[in-house]
């Protein structure tokens, strides 16, 4: 039998969400450990099995010199690297603080400053090293992560399309909460794999997933003026967890004056 | 009169309080029975038990980007026009499983997917609704490739119309010919009508299946000023379109305006969401979707709704062959209205509004043609002496 590939899973500036996604899996994670060797798993386990990997899963952004350097080490050992979440694909929530001095923020923060060694920006890691591939999602979908495993273990294309949540929204039947009830949905410019669960609950899109293919988020920010909604609320809508993509970071820049 | 036989073209009245033994007898003869129900702020198509499950007194305020219920004065039951979803939900379903396959000791299973199709019951299928579905025939059936699971599913479908009784914002059926009065395609149609402290149906049937069906309901015979009624609700409808279309020589409009600087208008406000081609009853685009499972022994093919306005599916070798919203818009209503004729025989658009109502930002086909037929490039051209102003595409 051949040996199993190697998998592991890194963590850097985030929640952890995205990890526990992968622990998440109960009833596939037996499944998935006659698969492969779980090499490096902090939430799960601290037994670290040496390098190289055959998949490095990716969690979080690149917020400090340190993570900086690291990133370059774990790309090197690794065949394969897919980065998981809003954070490790767009820099997260903390990117927020790319729109301000992080200075300010530290001063306020912090009670000793001088401890703090930060970068002035939280970036992606693709900014850093080239990746493989960029799963989406804060957190990210347990069932678009299985499906990444798999699709690599067969070696195929992942199906995870870049299309709007609109196109899931309607193959659920789910009714359109912006048409019939006026609530500003992020989900004609964001990309499905969510499960379409806000709309699904009668609340528009937030934008989890991250700006789909050829967004046009100038038109629907049009419209959720005439929707009723206030410029710096438009801001406020594109700044959440995927606030560094660049077409959600331009749309919202566009309504600060 | 309960039991004569009640044969195809001729009229008959069923009284509201009798108009339950219709759900009662279809369930009876083994039908799942679909219709008009609210849920989440919408008239949806779902399953219904009892005309209680109908939106009584109901009706709707549609407008480019906007739907909202409103009630109506009386208790008509299909007082209001077509929702977000079609038919096109149980006779060409969103996601279908085609085939799966198995490891077998070192060989391959492929299971081909037992179809089962339960009979339906349609209930309240409008005049446009009916054309949408003879569309979807013609592509799925009638073309040199049988789909055989929309046979199948077809195949076990009953179909109870209803004659509009009020016209939404968006409708266009008049201009598309299609409607607002079901002239075929049904088991059974029904008028509503609602007069001084009488509520009504007048019934006919259209197959023999539904002449069987309505002899087994409480009915009698029509008298004229009943027949008369029921066109006065149809006409009346007509007379309340909330769009027009001008399909005069549309093909020839569309064909000699591919350059048109609309086109870069309305791709400036297209989110390219698809939303337009889910809601709409005759588009019938699907992508198929491979997966395995971790260990590699089993693997499934699905079929899913898909949209001419996403990138993948224009996808060839490298890149997508439409990859601004100008092009994919452009496909999209180029098709609907004009290579559709070229390639089906009919008109891909059957007036329904829908696409109007649920562009989350009010995109509209009826106002897009009428944009390009204002300045159509053959009048502006000879206008003009040839100085046509064209974009670069
Ligand atoms: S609810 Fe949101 S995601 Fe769903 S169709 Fe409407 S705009 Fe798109
Ligand atoms: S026309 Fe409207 S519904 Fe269709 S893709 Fe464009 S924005 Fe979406
Ligand atoms: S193109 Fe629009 S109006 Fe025409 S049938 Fe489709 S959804 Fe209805």
């Amino acid at each position: 039998m051949p040996q199993k590939p190697k998998v592991a899973v890194w963590k850097f500036a985030s929640c952890d969400g995205c990890q526990l996604t992968l622990l998440d899996c109960e009833d596939e994670l037996l499944a998935l450990a006659g698969e492969v060797e779980i090499a490096n798993f902090a939430e799960a386990s601290r037994a670290i099995a040496k390098g190289p990997y055959d998949l490095s899963l990716v969690e979080g952004s690149i917020t400090t010199p340190h993570d900086a350097e690291r990133i370059h080490q774990i790309r090197r050992a690794s065949k394969f690297l897919v980065t998981i979440g809003a954070c490790a694909t767009a820099g997260g929530i903390q990117a927020l603080r790319n729109f301000r001095n992080v200075n300010e923020f530290i001063s306020i923060v912090y009670a000793t400053p001088s401890y703090i060694e930060t970068l002035s920006k939280s970036t992606p890691i693709a900014e850093h090293v080239p990746v493989d591939f960029e799963l989406r999602g804060c957190p990210i979908d347990k069932g678009q992560l299985l499906e990444v495993i798999s699709a690599f273990l067969n070696g195929r294309k992942p199906n995870t399309p870049r299309h709007s949540v609109c196109i899931e929204c309607k193959r659920r039947g789910v009714v359109c909460v912006m048409v019939a009830h006026g609530t500003a949905c992020l989900g004609p410019v964001t990309q499905d794999g969510c499960g379409v669960i806000c709309p699904g609950c009668q609340r528009g899109c937030y934008g989890c997933f991250g700006p789909k293919e050829t967004p046009n988020t100038r038109s629907l920010s049009g419209w959720f003026g005439d929707l009723g909604m206030k410029e710096q609320e438009i801001v406020r809508v594109f700044r959440t967890f995927n606030a560094g993509a660049e077409p959600f970071r331009r749309e919202s820049e566009a309504h600060e004056h | 009169m309960n039991g004569e036989p009640a044969t195809t073209g001729r009229q008959f009245v069923i009284e509201r309080e009798h108009f339950d033994q219709l759900f009662e007898l279809l369930a009876r003869k083994g039908y799942r029975v679909v219709g008009p129900r609210i849920r989440d702020g919408a008239i949806v198509y779902d399953q219904v038990n009892s005309a209680a499950d109908l939106p009584a007194g109901w009706t709707e305020e549609q407008e480019g980007g906007k739907y909202r219920l409103k009630r109506r004065e009386d208790e008509a039951l299909f007082g209001y026009a077509v929702g977000p979803h079609s038919w096109k939900k149980f006779l060409h379903p969103p996601n279908v499983r085609l085939w799966q396959a198995m490891r077998k000791e070192g060989s391959l299973e492929v299971q081909e997917e037992k179809q089962e199709v339960p009979k339906t019951a349609f209930i309240g299928a409008r005049s446009c609704e009916l054309h949408a579905i003879a569309v979807q025939d013609r592509v799925f059936m009638n073309g040199p490739y049988l789909d055989t699971s929309y046979r199948l599913r077809r195949d076990s479908v009953f179909i109870v119309a209803v004659n509009c009784g009020c016209a939404g914002g968006t409708c266009f059926c008049v201009s598309m010919n299609t409607g607002p009065k079901a002239t075929s395609g049904f088991d059974l149609v029904l008028t509503e009508a609602l007069e001084e402290g009488r509520h009504y149906f007048v019934a006919e049937s259209g197959t023999e299946t539904g002449a069987a069906v309505l002899a087994e309901l409480s009915q009698r015979p029509a008298e004229d000023r009943e027949i008369r009624s029921a066109e006065e609700v149809v006409a009346r409808t007509a007379g309340q379109m909330g769009r027009t279309m001008d399909v005069s020589d549309i093909k020839g409009l569309l064909y000699a305006n591919y350059e048109h600087p609309r086109w870069d208008n309305v791709a400036a406000r297209c989110l390219t969401c698809g939303n337009c081609t889910s809601v709409c009853p005759t588009c019938f685009c699907t992508t198929v979707e491979d997966v395995t499972d971790l260990s590699g022994q089993k693997a499934e093919r699905w079929q899913k709704w898909d949209s001419c306005f996403t990138m993948d599916f224009s996808y060839i070798h490298g890149g997508s062959v439409r990859s601004t919203p100008k092009a994919r818009y452009r496909q999209w209503m180029t098709h609907k209205l004009a290579t559709w004729i070229d390639q089906f025989g009919t008109s891909g658009c059957v007036g329904c509004g829908r696409c109007i109502t649920w562009c989350p930002v009010a995109i509209d086909i009826t106002e897009e043609v009428r944009a390009i037929r204002e300045s159509d490039f053959r009048r502006t051209k000879r206008d003009r002496h040839g100085d046509t102003g064209t974009d670069s595409g």
